[in-house]
């Protein structure tokens, strides 16, 4: 199999991971206009939070679900005590968020030490899959498969229920959508505990790939950033294509600008942020 | 009763190598003074401009690494150090120009992008940058034939540049430059209506901010005789912003308070407890949540109630 393949099937596993984490992520900037900057320790903390509900026997999938779950727990904890009191104070979400996650760093590093763990890849999975005579590992493709489902869950979750509804209303115009009903409070909480499900979720599944160390928080958490920005807060299929445009100039920098790789990565989010700063599927705000 | 204090306060801080008692303290007065003029730098926009930058450790990476390249070149210390600010100030320059597309969040999220590139390049580029292993510098200028190897020595050193810094604060706020981008901060639309280029003086902002992050960028290469990437990373980004809007934004004691805070918590801390991290993201929680506006000022406040609680008292009395 040639380099090239190679380097697009780990773009495209890297960007499926990438629109988990990056959903949630958008999702709560464009609803709540939070940058939160714990996304990336989310993630972190479902992997790692795995490795022990793994250790305890529990296997790989219901480890993936109730991680995932703790780690929303954890969210709501932080949006009802703490963002809930910073509501329209940017500033101070950022620095919340930002001090959030170096608490958390610390926390997994005294919980599971600073060697790296290496989730298991579920047994199922393993070996390689062939497809149009090309043998693919199993696991990554799975994962691509994963993030598809995902993507049209998400999207017939936001476009063809009721919930979707009031959430797309709240990210309209918050102030409307209070006026006719909807409790936008409790939205919020809603969507915030989903998108840290959803980045604890993708910290297990992503584990077998990247395993988990200390540091993960801070380099998923830029690629996180860049996607949102790349594809607009607050839209689903700017997450999507953003996630795989990330995927494919993170791997294929490195391997072709192995200097440059994070020039590669976050120039075209420059551009498009000077060119279009609502991202290429945002909507423009006044 | 003002000159007074300043007095009192220039003489404690002069005096600090020969009452503090060990190198280790003059050390860390050192590292409180140089953060203290990045803060103060930082300060310009998050205070005064009303725009928070996360990409900050950027320039002063930047200026540090300048520094230490032009020096391993053979360079005299004049030349690292005029060499390093200039570089600084067109990467002020880059910077601002891209920054400024976007105010509130954009312009945090630009500048969060920006410190990320240049700490890519610092950790990636080999060739440039050594890459992890980061860069060692040889020496300390010895300005006017006065040795800067001591602790105290380095320790003077700063304290001018820093005093140097504060005076240069004190002139910029009481400039009518400072009354304009304070005004740019509070109503741009209105500063635009009266005739004020706002983009513009945001920009020089920008400048003015970056040459003090740069100057503290080099006395951190001074300090520590070495640059990695460690000195660009998000976290240094964060931790600076921490000092600025722990101590008080748009104040002159602030950024000082807020980076003698946080240098002596990561020592001291560190020192008795592993886990300073936490620490340090805690205080960030405690103070963004419980008082936002800074201690100096939440300080302040505290102290005018006081006063207020006591005077009715006092003409009662009469």
């Amino acid at each position: 199999m040639s380099l090239w393949v190679v380097l697009a099937v780990n773009s495209i596993t890297l960007g499926g991971l990438l629109f988990l984490l990056s959903a949630g992520f958008s999702l709560i900037f464009g609803l709540m206009k939070i940058p939160n900057l714990t996304h990336g320790s989310f993630f972190m903390l479902g992997a790692y939070l795995s490795t022990s509900l793994i250790a305890r026997g529990l296997d790989f999938w219901t480890a993936a679900i109730v991680g995932g779950l703790l780690v929303a727990a954890f969210g709501g904890i932080v949006e009802r005590l703490i963002l809930r009191r910073l509501g329209g104070a940017e500033l101070a979400q950022v620095l919340v968020t930002l001090g959030l996650s170096f608490m958390v760093a610390d926390v997994c590093l005294m919980v599971w030490t600073g060697d790296p763990i290496r989730i298991a890849t579920p047994s199922a999975l393993r070996g390689a899959t062939s497809v149009a005579g090309m043998g693919f590992p199993t696991y990554r493709l799975a994962i691509s498969l994963i993030a598809v489902v995902f993507a049209v869950a998400l999207w017939a979750l936001l476009e063809r229920t009721r919930l979707g509804a009031m959430i797309r209303a709240g990210v309209d115009d918050p102030a409307m959508a209070r006026v006719v009903g909807i409790r936008v409070s409790r939205l919020f909480t809603i969507v915030f505990c989903l998108g840290a499900w959803l980045a604890g979720f993708a910290g297990v599944i992503g584990g077998p790939i990247l395993s988990v160390y200390p540091g993960l928080d801070q380099e998923m958490l830029p690629l996180a950033l860049v996607v949102v920005i790349l594809g607009g807060s607050g839209s689903l299929l700017g997450s999507l294509v953003g996630s795989f445009v990330v995927g494919f100039l993170y791997n294929f920098g490195q391997a072709m600008f192995p200097e440059l790789a994070y020039v590669v990565l976050f120039l075209p989010m420059l551009i498009v942020l000077v060119v279009r700063p609502q991202g290429l599927f945002g909507q423009q705000t006044a | 009763m003002r000159r007074v204090a300043l007095g009192a306060a220039l003489a404690i801080l002069a005096t600090v190598p020969l009452w503090v008692g060990g190198t280790y303290y003059v050390n860390i007065a050192s590292q409180i003074l140089f953060y203290a003029v990045f803060a103060l730098g930082v300060n310009v926009l998050a205070g005064y401009a009303g725009l928070v930058s996360l990409g900050h450790a950027g320039l002063f990476g930047i200026a540090a690494y300048a520094g230490a390249r032009i020096m391993n070149e053979g360079q005299g210390h004049v030349a690292v150090m005029a060499g390093a600010l200039a570089l600084t100030l067109v990467a002020a320059a880059v910077f601002a120009v891209l920054a400024l597309r976007g105010t509130g969040l954009g312009f945090v999220m630009i500048t969060v992008a920006l410190g990320q590139i240049v700490w890519g390049v610092a950790y990636r580029w080999i060739s440039l940058t050594n890459g992890d292993n980061g860069i060692a510098i040889r020496g300390r200028p010895s300005p006017l034939g006065l040795s800067l190897t001591s602790p105290a020595g380095f320790y003077w050193a700063t304290l001018v540049v820093f005093l140097a810094a504060v005076a240069s604060m004190a002139i910029f706020v009481a400039s009518p430059f400072g009354a304009s981008l304070r005004g740019t901060r509070d109503q741009p639309r209105r500063m635009n209506a009266l005739g004020y280029h706002v983009w513009m003086i945001r920009f020089l902002a920008f400048l003015f901010s970056g040459f003090w992050s740069g100057v503290a960028g080099l006395l951190y290469l001074y300090y520590n005789q070495f640059v990695s990437p460690q000195a660009v990373a998000l976290t240094a980004s964060a931790e600076v912003l921490l000092m600025v809007i722990a101590g008080g934004t748009a104040t002159l004691l602030g950024p000082i308070t807020g980076a003698a805070l946080v240098v002596i918590v990561k020592n001291v801390a560190s020192a008795h407890i592993e886990r300073w991290n936490f620490v340090l993201g805690a205080i960030f929680v405690v103070i963004v949540v419980f008082m936002p506006e800074g201690l100096v000022p939440g300080t302040r406040r505290l102290w005018r109630r006081a006063r207020a609680a006591l005077r009715p008292r006092a003409t009662a009395a009469e």
